[in-house]
This record gives C-alpha cells, sequence and structure tokens, in this order.
C-alpha cells in the first residue's frame, strides 16, 4: 500500500486539543498568569515576577494550613487503608449477605459532600445529635466546636466514615480476582492466615491499593466541604485545611495574585507525592 | 506416607441430589497401598479431580469415609492431613523468589533453616532449577513456575502422600517425559504413596505401578497396565486404554452363541449358559484391534468382512473394515497387504473375545 504524506489529518487532533485547552491548559494559564501579576483593577496590572510566590512560601498561615493538611491526609491514610482492608476481608464471599454488604457499603459514597457535614454536625451536637449526647451522657466531655482535639477526631471520624468504603469496595474487588487456587494451594502448605494474607493477598491487591491510596491521598489533600460545614475551619484556625485558606484568600479577601501563586504549589505538591509514590512503587516491582 | 482408603465413597456438588446424575463420585471403594505409585485415569469430569480433592482434604464428602492407616480423616483439614498436592496449572507465590516458594511449607511448619536450605537445594537440584533459585517466581516461564509447584509438594518429606492432578498439562512433550521419568526417580528415591491424575493413557503407564480407570464416578477397574489392556473389566475400559480402543458390538441372544445382523458368533456352552441365566438384554462382545486375525482364506471360523479403508501408521497398519453394518478396527503389521474395497477373512480368537453384560466383562470363573 501507498502512504500518502497528509498534514491535513492533524486537523483530526483538534477536537482533543481544544477540549484539553478548555478543561486544563487556559484555566492553569490563567492562574499562572495571575501569579506574576498584582492586580488593583482592570487595565491596572503590574508584573511583579516571581514575588508571590516568595511571599507565599513565607506565609506564616499557609505553612501551618500546609502542616495541618499533611497531618490530616496522613492519619486518612494510616487509619482508611487498613481498615479497609480488614472490612473487605471481613466480607462474605458470595450470596445475599456479600450484596447487602456491598449495598450498605456504597451508602456513605452516595451521599454528597456537604450533606455529609451537616449530618456530622448535627451527629457531633450535644444537646440533639445522638453521637455528641451519647458520649456527654456517657461522661466524656466532647464538644467540637470548642476543643481542637474533639473537631480534629471528629472531622477524621467523618472522613473515615464517607471513604473507607472506597477502599473497602476496592479491595473487595480485588480479593475476588484471586483464584481459589492459591487458597487451595496455600492450605495444602499449611500456611497460616496470616502467611496467606501476607504473601497470597496483599501481593494481589497491591495495583487496587496503589490506586486506592492515591485516590485517597489526592481527595483528602483537597478537602473543602465537610470540614467547612462541620466545623468552619475552628476552632480557631485548627481545622483550616489548605483549600479553605486558599479559598478565603481568593474569594474572601481578593487577594488574586498570592491565592493563585498558592494554588500553583498545591498543584505542584499534589502532582509531586503522587508521582513519588506511584514512581517508587513501580520502581520496587522491577526488581530482579 | 500412610495407606489411604476409600470407603463407601460418594461425593454431590448440589445441596440436594435428586438422582444419580447429580453425584460426581458414586459410591467408591478404593484403598491407596502404602508407598505405591497410581495413575487415576479417565475422561474429563468423571471425577478424578472430586476424588484427588476429597482425599488431600478441600472437599468434604458427602457421604463415606476417607481413612488414611485406618484413621477416619474426614473432619481433618488439609493441614492436619499432612498431604501435599499439585495442581494442574502452576501455583506460585508470586512476591516470593523461587527459593522462598520452595521453603514456604517447612516454614510454615517450623523446620529449622539449615534444614529448609538443604531440602530445597535437594529438590531443586533434582528438578534441575537450581539456577533459578534466586530469581522471582514470576518471571520464570510455565514449565518452571510448574516444576517450582511441584517442588513445593516434594520438600515435604513427610507427606502422608502426594497427589498429582494432572501436573504435566502446561508442559511441552519434550519435557514433560523427563518430568515423568523424575518424579518416578524421587517415587523409588523417597518411596512416597503417589497419586497422578490424568487423561492420558500413556502417562499413565509409564508412570504407575498400577492404574485406577475412572468412569461416571466410579473406579472400574484397578489394575495393571498389562491387565486394563488384555483383561478389560468393563467396556469403557476397553474403549478408553488402547489406540485405537476396543472394537465393541451390540449382541442378541441366539441359540449357539450370540448374534448380530445375519452374523453368529459361536460361543461354547457354558458361556451359552451363561448367557441364559443373566435377565439384562444389555449384551455386548468386545475384541482388541490387535487380537483380530485377518487372512484371505476363508475358514469355518471366520467372517467375511469388507475392507473400507487402511491406513499406514509407519510401523504398523489400522484396516477398517465393515462386518454386517458393524465397523470394526483391525491392527495389520506392515507386511500384510489389503486391497479397499476387497473382501476379508477375520477370525476372532477365543481368548481374546470378551462377552461384557451390562457393560461389565463376565469374567471367566463365571463361566
Amino acid at each position: 500500500m501507498n502512504k500518502v504524506p497528509n498534514n491535513r489529518a492533524w486537523w483530526l487532533v483538534l477536537p482533543v486539543f481544544i477540549l484539553v485547552a478548555f478543561s486544563a491548559l487556559i484555566p492553569l494559564m490563567t492562574v499562572v498568569n495571575y501569579s506574576v501579576q498584582d492586580i488593583f483593577g482592570p487595565g491596572n496590572a503590574y508584573y511583579v515576577g516571581t514575588e508571590w510566590f516568595r511571599e507565599v512560601l513565607a506565609d506564616e498561615r499557609l505553612r501551618e494550613s500546609l502542616l495541618r493538611q499533611f497531618l490530616f491526609s496522613g492519619a486518612v491514610l494510616a487509619i482508611q487503608i487498613p481498615l479497609g482492608i480488614g472490612v473487605a476481608l471481613m466480607m462474605p464471599k458470595s450470596g445475599i449477605k456479600a450484596s447487602l454488604c456491598l449495598i450498605l457499603l456504597a451508602v456513605p459514597l452516595l451521599i454528597p459532600w456537604n450533606v455529609v457535614g451537616t449530618i456530622w454536625q448535627i451527629f457531633g451536637r450535644g444537646d440533639i445529635g445522638l453521637f455528641g449526647w451519647g458520649l456527654n451522657a456517657l461522661g466524656v466531655d466532647y464538644n467540637y466546636t470548642g476543643n481542637t482535639v474533639d473537631a480534629w477526631l471528629t472531622v477524621l471520624l467523618m472522613d473515615v466514615w464517607h471513604w473507607t468504603p472506597l477502599v473497602a469496595l476496592l479491595c473487595y474487588s480485588g480479593l475476588r480476582a484471586i483464584p481459589e487456587a492459591f487458597y487451595q494451594a496455600a492450605e495444602i502448605d499449611r500456611a497460616s492466615k496470616w502467611a496467606v494474607f501476607r504473601y497470597i493477598q496483599l501481593p494481589r491487591l497491591k495495583s487496587v491499593l496503589v490506586i486506592a491510596v492515591l485516590l485517597r491521598f489526592m481527595d483528602s489533600f483537597m478537602i473543602y466541604t465537610e470540614p467547612f460545614v462541620l466545623t468552619g475551619g475552628g476552632p480557631g484556625s485548627s481545622t483550616t485545611f489548605l483549600s479553605q485558606t486558599l479559598t478565603t484568600m481568593a474569594i474572601g479577601q481578593f487577594d488574586i495574585g498570592r491565592a493563585a501563586a498558592f494554588s500553583l504549589i498545591y498543584f505542584l505538591i499534589v502532582l509531586l507525592v503522587s508521582w513519588l509514590f506511584f514512581t517508587a512503587i513501580t520502581h520496587l516491582d522491577k526488581e530482579k | 506416607m500412610a495407606e489411604i482408603h476409600l470407603k463407601s465413597l460418594a461425593h454431590s456438588y448440589s445441596d440436594t441430589p435428586a438422582g444419580p446424575d447429580d453425584y460426581a463420585i458414586r459410591h467408591l471403594d478404593h484403598v491407596w497401598e502404602k508407598g505405591g505409585a497410581y495413575a487415576l485415569l479417565g475422561p474429563s469430569g468423571c471425577g478424578k479431580s472430586t476424588m484427588l480433592n476429597i482425599i488431600s482434604g478441600l472437599l468434604q464428602p458427602s457421604e463415606g469415609d476417607v481413612l488414611f492407616d485406618g484413621k477416619r480423616v474426614n473432619e481433618l483439614s488439609p493441614r492436619d492431613r499432612n498431604i501435599a498436592q499439585v495442581f494442574q496449572f502452576p501455583v506460585i507465590y508470586d512476591s516470593m523468589t523461587v527459593f522462598q516458594n520452595l521453603a514456604f511449607p517447612l516454614k510454615n511448619t517450623g523446620v529449622p533453616s539449615s534444614q529448609i536450605k538443604a531440602k530445597v537445594h535437594e529438590i531443586a537440584g533434582i528438578l534441575e532449577i537450581e539456577e533459578e533459585l534466586h530469581k522471582k517466581a514470576k518471571n520464570l516461564t510455565a514449565d518452571q513456575k510448574q516444576k517450582v509447584s511441584m517442588g513445593r509438594g516434594l520438600v515435604r518429606g513427610d507427606v502422608s502422600a502426594i497427589l498429582f492432578d494432572e501436573p504435566l498439562t502446561v508442559i511441552d512433550p519434550q519435557l514433560k517425559w523427563k518430568l515423568r521419568r523424575k518424579l518416578k526417580q524421587i517415587h523409588e528415591q523417597f518411596d512416597i504413596t503417589m497419586v497422578y491424575v490424568t487423561h492420558d493413557q500413556l502417562e499413565a503407564s509409564t508412570f504407575a505401578d498400577k492404574i485406577a480407570v475412572m468412569y461416571g464416578g466410579q473406579i472400574v477397574q484397578f489394575g495393571t497396565p498389562t491387565e486394563l489392556f488384555e483383561q478389560p473389566n468393563h467396556t469403557f475400559v476397553g474403549y478408553f486404554i488402547g489406540s485405537p480402543g476396543m472394537n465393541l458390538i451390540e449382541v442378541q441372544r441366539c441359540p449357539r452363541g450370540v448374534c448380530f445382523g445375519s452374523t453368529v458368533v459361536p460361543m461354547d456352552a457354558r458361556q451359552v449358559e451363561t448367557l441364559q441365566r443373566l435377565q439384562s438384554n444389555n449384551l455386548k462382545i468386545g475384541i482388541r484391534p490387535e487380537f483380530i486375525q485377518a487372512s484371505d482364506i476363508a475358514a469355518d471360523d471366520t467372517f467375511e468382512a469388507e475392507v473400507m479403508d487402511v491406513e499406514d501408521l509407519g510401523t504398523y497398519k489400522i484396516m477398517t473394515v465393515k462386518l454386517d453394518f458393524e465397523t470394526l478396527k483391525v491392527r495389520l503389521t506392515e507386511d500384510q497387504h489389503f486391497e479397499v474395497g476387497s473382501h476379508v477373512q477375520l477370525s476372532f480368537p477365543e481368548k481374546w473375545l470378551k462377552l461384557y453384560v451390562d457393560e461389565f466383562l463376565v469374567e471367566e470363573k463365571d463361566q
């Protein structure tokens, strides 16, 4: 067959190019544009170079917020990943019970985020909320609006309730994909339950766990709605995470240049951490 | 090592078996003696794997007992029965090296590491995978993986028995032969009871001293390869063993013997008497292609048949003939010649002509 060079074929790429441009490139470049200017009003903007970036990196409030954010994401992963695996391991393998478990697990995932925040806001109240009232009745001094530790725990608990099912569902699908022969061989080889988990289930869950960790890291690192509805970032700024700080800066104070510079750094952090994690895992895989 | 006794065993995968068709194993009694090398031969779906899984304890039989050295082990798990089993498709632990894979069954029972090392190297040497010991098991080829799978069964020197469930299916023919020899050597060296499931008669007869032929959830014959060939107990054994299998012809009772179409096959007086005694009308005669004698010369005891086809297989020929609407196979030597379309005289030596009633052989002692 004769191949005819036809550069007009490049036009076929155009729809994709337009789509990507509108969904990613243009918004991103707008942010880049804001981050290097000081804008006082329409037609009244000055080029400031990297000054916003330098200022943002030195900003104490943002640093605290970033630290808080890492702490939160770390806690989320440390709790939800093992818990999700555990739940998946305990779930029935088949039958009506399995379907029932799957439906129950999926329920929190179907609830809109600010509804989740509202549910927990009421649930945790000492006067009318079952959780808050129950704790107080048991003699525990619990008040998520006044106590920093209580507020943190409530936000964490809410996130665990909301998102552990996702990890569990992913792991459950991974577990179901392990052929029965492996369990039979392990039984013949007289492997303990722990050995079965360590050498059969865990290695075969690896790929779904990579996805689970990435999803949970990115989502928790960008968390906004739920804590905003639940605690409003308080008490003080103890549960003010990065997104909320950023929103306050951009919309509350209309400090667009600084907010844009910080958005870019925020974006790069998510990208960098995800990339590092993914590369490390795939690299480990290739050994030997 | 143990003697394995299966006592009136039956198994159904259905919780509420309605009839005999729901059973994968039907009323089976069998003894696998201590230290023997056995093959379990049968077509796909005859219950071979079910039986193996019942022996190893992966499956609980619906009825009957499994006895190891006379002790009932029905309720014991595979771990407590101390049995090794190699599956049809290689099962390896991907995250481990070959060494760790082989060491796994020993490590699980707390064997000291110096002993593990020695045993693993010994088995790796026998299976010729010493070079691979420190590779990750998941990077091996399919047949190396199967060697590792087998190795895990073989490292445990103290097992009651090793069960092989068509272990060489994924292995190419050359290596198959070599591995089978290896298994045989291992058997001779360690004297472990081995049961080897296969649907390949050649594999069965090269591996085992005695072969159990399974059909429809039952063991229809248990014997040496020669016994299975010369004295098939059941029409299925006749058909399944040998290539081509036994010629089987449905027949009726006749005054002097049995007949089909207009052909009368005479039987001696005692056999005729036996025939009269039995109620069943499901009668068959069988003779192996190797034992039919073909010639050009007609005699009193010969039958005339038409040659349909002659197939030259190199060292011998298979002739297909038509005798009174029945198709028969006859094995010829290289120097026998018959033209297609011509007529040939066949004789059935009495010694090799078997009578089957309800698919089972009418034994000589009965006659």
